[in-house]
């Protein structure tokens, strides 16, 4: 390995991780290498850390002026903040993408499936696959859903699987996000950005190409509008820009060609649902919705709810709009429905789960509470109804005082936890402050289903920036990376 | 009008432009306009009161902006300092460089979809620059070059608007709304100077009052096509019948107002959009009076109330257009 890790590599050391620039060579014998990562490696080891960090400033300036930002709004002030950006790239090889757009594919089937059979004959719960209260109790499962049909049978027009890998490389799927996943913005923008200060790394590499996302998408929203409009009108539906996706809201609108809609920029008539223009009202076919379920429509849902439209659903029942995502799919990504996924897929699809489930202990069962409490300081334990990793423990980072008062806490609503071992989740090189250091990354790729599903290859490489972190939220001091899936 | 050649083998389904996009447009456009009309107007201003500690030259800015008792509200005399301040950094006053880009680039971020990538990043980096200035960059000696950049921003706006936009019915509305500002604006600039041209106050000018005259054209970028157009003479009269009724000047107002016309009508005929003949109408007035008075005329009938109706008549003109292509929901 020396001679590969040469220059701004030299000191790289991944220890008991695995890395995803070296592979499982990483601890045996570097002439197995991929010729592609080799070839990376010996551009990387070629050049100047100064060099590198010239080229990462620039990268942020231009992130910072093209936009490419959230605002966090204080009360005198809007403050633009970019998504930490991390120019060197995570790598992934044919057959490593192989393995993950297959497991994904596999594992949109089997939610859509899911999602029609408890919001229609729930014989999934009749068959005690998965216990019925944990569906009908759900805070996300609508009943209002019940009996209706969509399009294709699809409910998770988009998905985002969050997958992490194991010290051995294995692929595991952390969490499924089949309501509003978000972050696709930046696979794209990020690819961008290094065509733009990274040419030379990827010069002559066959990385797969990422371009047609927002085509795809629209395709997508066509498949699913009434078969009898021709042209269908597709809109993005957006809370506004004081939301903190805005920025991707405004990249997939440009990226599909269509209007940008707010929810008073929407009028329900006629049973239909038109926008208004400066020619009057204009039909509307088919919305790609990135406001949630509970805001969508006032008459429905939340009335306090200035976002939505009032009769969007009623409109939706009676076919004569398309929503995309279809409301409801909650209840398939929360976390306690998550440990029951393998089973759901052997149920639904007859296959074996390519990917893997992180194992999860539920603690509103006795078992999984017994063991959760005995292991407290081994496991990762979450709350089912939280996302952004806020409100989980990581117990061997936690002190004793603070798995005490989690204790308390677990024990007053063991119904609302899940536990998992922690995972020692996959490294990569990431140019960092001492120097290229390994950071912990997870990857989350994006499938866009119609009537078929398509993987964008790669998808979203969020890295923990802070050394020994396993936490990747952006709201946690994370970063992304760019994601290259070689041809 | 040139840009109309797309128009007629596909024009665009004006069906698309949602109306809230189209009222953001048309103040996006008169936004830019405004804040570089503000600093063109800062700048001549500084040069009036260069040599004299003239704080009715200051004043003069507060008055024609219609600020005078936001502005008194928390400054005792409109000093030098005092109004720069005003009117450059100061985010809690509405008319000031600071909060009309803020507004702008609000309107902008709205706007993403709609504007070309290249407009949006040129706006960003055009407000946090202005985001960070400080007391020290609008001292008397900076001022000037301060107001320079400000001008040339906006105008890498405009240049950018011009080479990147996509010629639909967005930049229509654009349009509209950068002439019915260039229109409001040149009536404010010639505001600054109309008590030298009061009905009374015929006579010739001192040496003072011409060097005056020449820095306002100048700040309206008129001097040389004035110079060209009268070569051996200037009075104050023909300067205020140059940038208000000429019709090669392109900040004139009647340039402007004829500009605005003709956006209206291309609203009707090209995107058939019928709500454009209600403010056709509604500018047929000025219009008129545009053609058959004689800058004479004005002055004898009192240039600065002629000013003010114009003002008004174009704020009934921006009223109808909202109320045809963006009436308030519900």
């Amino acid at each position: 390995m020396g001679r590969i890790l040469g220059g701004p590599l030299a000191a790289y050391d991944p220890g008991q991780f695995f890395c995803e620039l070296l592979g499982a060579t990483a601890a045996a014998d570097p002439a197995t290498l991929d010729p592609s990562r080799r070839l990376i490696l010996q551009r990387l080891a070629g050049m100047d850390l100064d060099e590198l960090r010239r080229r990462a400033a620039v990268a942020e300036t231009e992130l910072y002026n093209l936009g490419i930002t959230f605002t966090v709004y204080s009360e005198r002030d809007a403050i633009d903040r970019i998504l930490p950006f991390d120019i060197l790239p995570r790598v992934l090889t044919a057959a490593e993408w192989d393995i993950v757009e297959r497991g994904v594919i596999q594992r949109v089937a089997a939610l859509n499936r899911f999602l029609h059979d408890i919001y229609h004959e729930q014989k999934i719960l009749r068959d005690g696959v998965v216990p019925a209260d944990l569906v009908l109790g759900n805070s996300n499962f609508r009943p209002e859903m019940v009996g209706l049909d969509v399009p294709h049978g699809t409910y998770v027009h988009v998905c985002g699987t969050d997958i992490v890998r194991d010290e051995a490389g294995r692929f595991l799927v952390l969490e499924d996000n089949a309501r509003t996943p978000s972050g696709v913005s930046y696979v794209i923008e990020n690819r961008h950005m290094m065509a733009r200060v990274f040419p030379d790394l990827m010069a002559g590499l066959a990385v797969r190409p990422i371009g047609e996302y927002g085509m795809r998408l629209l395709g997508a929203m066509a498949e699913i509008a009434a078969p009898s409009v021709g042209e269908p009108q597709v809109v993005l539906l957006s809370p506004g820009i004081y939301n903190s996706a805005y920025f991707e809201h405004v990249f997939l609108a440009r990226e599909m060609g269509v209007p940008l809609v707010e929810g008073r920029d929407l009028v329900v008539e006629d049973g239909g649902v038109w926008m208004r223009t400066v020619a009057g009202l204009a039909p509307v076919h088919a919305i790609y919705r990135r406001l949630n379920d509970e805001f969508l429509d006032p008459a429905m849902f939340r009335p306090d709810s200035v976002l939505g439209v009032r009769g969007l659903m009623e409109a939706w029942r009676k076919g004569r709009v398309a929503i995309a995502n279809a409301v409801g799919t909650g209840v398939a990504d929360d976390k306690a429905v998550y440990a029951y996924m393998p089973r759901i897929i052997r149920y639904y699809l007859d296959q074996e789960p390519i990917l893997a489930n992180v194992e999860t202990h539920i603690c509103r069962e006795a078992d999984g509470l017994r063991y959760t409490l005995d292991h407290l300081d081994t496991l990762v334990v979450k709350p089912v109804g939280e996302s952004g990793g806020y409100g989980l423990i990581i117990g061997p980072h936690a002190t004793r005082a603070e798995l005490a008062a989690f204790r308390e806490k677990l024990l007053a609503d063991p119904a609302n936890y899940i536990s998992q071992p922690m995972v020692r989740l996959s490294v990569a090189p990431t140019l960092c402050a001492e120097g290229i250091a390994a950071r912990h990354v997870d990857l989350r790729p994006f499938a866009i289903t119609g009537h078929n599903t398509w993987v964008l290859p790669g998808g979203l490489t969020r890295v923990a920036l802070r050394p020994g972190s396993l936490v990747v939220n952006s709201s946690q001091g994370g970063g992304s990376k760019d994601t290259w899936v070689l041809a | 009008m040139s840009d109309t050649l797309a128009d007629s083998t596909d024009a665009p389904r004006p069906a698309q432009l949602l109306s809230r996009y189209a009222g953001s447009i048309f103040w996006l456009a008169r936004q830019m306009e405004r804040t570089e009309n503000l600093a063109r107007i800062l700048d001549v201003t500084e040069t009036f009161t260069r040599h004299a500690r003239d704080e009715e030259g200051w004043l003069a800015v507060v008055r024609i902006n219609a600020d005078e008792a936001r502005f008194f509200a928390t400054h005792a005399a409109p000093t030098a300092q005092a109004v720069t301040h005003f009117y450059v950094l100061d985010r809690d006053n509405p008319t000031s460089i600071a909060a009309t880009l803020a507004q702008a680039r609000e309107n902008a971020r709205l706007l993403r979809p709609l504007i070309s990538t290249e407009m949006w990043s040129q706006i960003n980096i055009f407000h946090h620059r202005m985001r960070q200035l400080n007391a020290a960059d609008i001292a008397p000696s900076h001022l000037s070059q301060l107001c320079a950049d400000i001008k040339q921003a906006c105008q890498t706006h405009t240049g950018i608007t011009e080479g990147t936009f996509y010629r639909d019915a967005g930049w229509t509305f654009y349009m509209l709304g950068r002439h019915i500002e260039r229109a409001d604006q040149i009536t404010r600039l010639v505001d600054i100077k109309y008590h030298m041209l009061l009905p009374s106050a015929d006579a010739v000018g001192s040496a003072l009052d011409v060097g005056q005259w020449h820095a306002l054209l100048r700040a309206a970028a008129g001097y040389h096509a004035f110079r060209r157009k009268f070569p051996r003479d200037m009075t104050p009269a023909m300067v205020a019948g140059f940038l208000l009724l000429n019709h090669g000047f392109p900040r004139s107002l009647v340039h402007s107002v004829r500009l605005t016309q003709a956006t209206l009508a291309q609203l009707r005929s090209s995107y058939r959009l019928r709500g454009a003949d209600a403010a056709l109408e509604r500018l047929e007035d000025l219009s008129a009076v545009l053609t058959e008075t004689s800058i004479d005329t004005l002055i004898a009938r009192g240039l600065h109330e002629f000013l003010d109706w114009v003002q008004r008549e174009l704020i009934g003109l921006h009223a109808t257009i909202a109320a045809r292509f963006w009436p308030a929901e519900g």
